[in-house]
């Protein structure tokens, strides 16, 4: 199979005026994945499926992954001239990367038996309702599951035939996998707690009553 | 119904006379005859299944009829992970079902949620919406543990009472046979629990 740079190199040829960037992935499967520009994502895909060499025509997998906001703070030692004198002097520099909503595609080829080859697509923004072109046209196998990343994450999936709720109820609002989702508070008793849910077990607990007003609940409370 | 002697009735039965009573009758006969409903909401469905056939067979017991109609089934075995969408209608099923009916909840997921119990979309057991007669333990339970809660709720059937202040729920008018369906809310079901069925363990420190 085609490099991920050869197969980039071609599309780009092959649909006038996409934009394709290689996401690198540093771990030990070194499976870079193509992120393709949203406006002519439906063109490339296309492109993957038709070309006589690629040939991807099963969709094997797509999936949505939430990036929040983040800040990056990095510390550098600088030298600086100070009156004359020369200083290190370290400098913290913040960064602000804004967060986005991910769909990732995985495709294999049946007639010519090579793959995967992984797709990206971003959101602008992480708003309720952020858009981006539905590959359902290109493999109809997608089809349920674009239905099932609008649910849990709110990606909007334009052209797609039949975008609907489909593992939570059509009344649910928000949208489950998202990082920043929290539930409603519906703590009931639990006999081993631990970590987030010992955070919850806590806050419902009423305080321990008090010998001789000596003993209060503490944070390192073992019973939690 | 006064009760009989035993040993006049084993005397009896040696010289060939067999006596009962309506209710030991009554009840013989639907303890070996309970038609669970054929449905299965995740793995312990596949237990079940086992449970149904030839190698543990719970045609010894009565218990192979396994109806597709709710109004044709005498209990309901809740055989998995019941989420907050299916809930609803598990209860319409049990609503559906003519008394005297009765419930299993099979599994860890069946009882409290199991493993996804602190999750957004799984009930934290059935309990909270139906009353449930008999309880198996188990992540899949084994085919043993369902027919031993077969055998269990046979012998609540063999024990229950025709008439009288304690006599079986389906014979008092007073017992409610259908219970409130849940409905879809924007987080969870609404209510979360029926309170006239369940109420949540009181937390206590010592």
């Amino acid at each position: 199979m085609e490099s991920a740079e050869q197969i980039k190199g071609r599309a780009e040829a092959a649909v006038p005026g996409a934009k394709i960037d290689i996401v690198p992935n540093p771990g030990p499967a070194n499976q870079p994945s193509l992120l393709i520009d949203n406006e002519h994502a439906p063109a490339i895909a296309q492109f993957l499926r038709d070309d006589p060499a690629l040939r991807f025509d099963f969709c094997s997998n797509v999936t949505g992954v939430d990036w929040l906001d983040r800040t990056v703070k990095k510390t550098v030692k600088v030298k600086k001239s100070i009156d004359g004198e020369e200083k290190e002097v370290t400098e913290t520099t913040e960064e602000h990367f804004p967060g986005y909503l991910e769909a990732v595609y995985h495709l294999y080829s049946m007639t010519q038996k090579h793959g995967p080859v992984v797709i990206r697509m971003r959101t602008p923004n992480r708003a309720d309702g952020a858009r981006l072109p539905s590959l359902t046209p290109i493999w109809r196998s997608a089809e349920l599951q674009e239905r099932e990343i609008f649910d849990l994450y709110g990606i909007r999936f334009e052209s797609h035939p039949d975008l609907r709720r489909i593992l939570m109820w059509d009344e649910f609002v928000d949208h489950p996998m998202r990082k920043d989702y929290r539930e409603p508070d519906d703590y009931e008793y639990e006999p081993t707690p631990h970590d987030d849910v010992l955070d919850r077990a806590r806050q419902h607990y009423a305080p321990r009553p008090q010998l001789d007003g000596a003993e209060q609940i503490t944070a390192t409370d073992s019973h939690g | 119904m006064s009760e009989i002697d035993e040993g006049l009735r084993k005397e009896l039965q040696r010289q060939g006379v067999w006596v009962t009573s309506m209710q030991e009758l009554y009840n013989w006969g639907r303890k070996n005859s309970i038609w669970p409903l054929q449905f299965g909401l995740a793995c312990c469905a596949i237990e079940m299944i086992a449970t149904a056939a030839s190698r543990y067979d719970i045609a010894r017991f009565g218990g192979e009829v396994f109806r597709p109609s709710p109004r044709q089934a005498d209990l309901m075995i809740v055989a998995g992970t019941v989420t907050k969408k299916m809930a609803p209608q598990i209860v319409r099923l049990y609503n559906q079902m003519p008394d005297p009916k009765y419930v299993i909840s099979m599994g860890a997921c069946a009882i409290s949620g199991g493993p996804f119990k602190e999750g957004y979309n799984v009930l934290k057991g059935i309990d909270r919406y139906i009353p449930v007669d008999v309880y198996i333990p188990g992540c899949p339970p084994r085919p043993e543990a369902l027919l031993h809660a077969f055998m269990e709720l046979q012998r609540k059937i063999d024990s229950q009472k025709l008439t009288g202040e304690n006599r079986a729920e389906h014979l008092d008018p007073a017992e409610p046979s259908e219970f409130p369906v849940p409905s879809f809310g924007e987080h969870d079901l609404e209510p979360p629990a029926n309170r006239d069925v369940f109420q949540p363990p009181k937390i206590e420190r010592t």
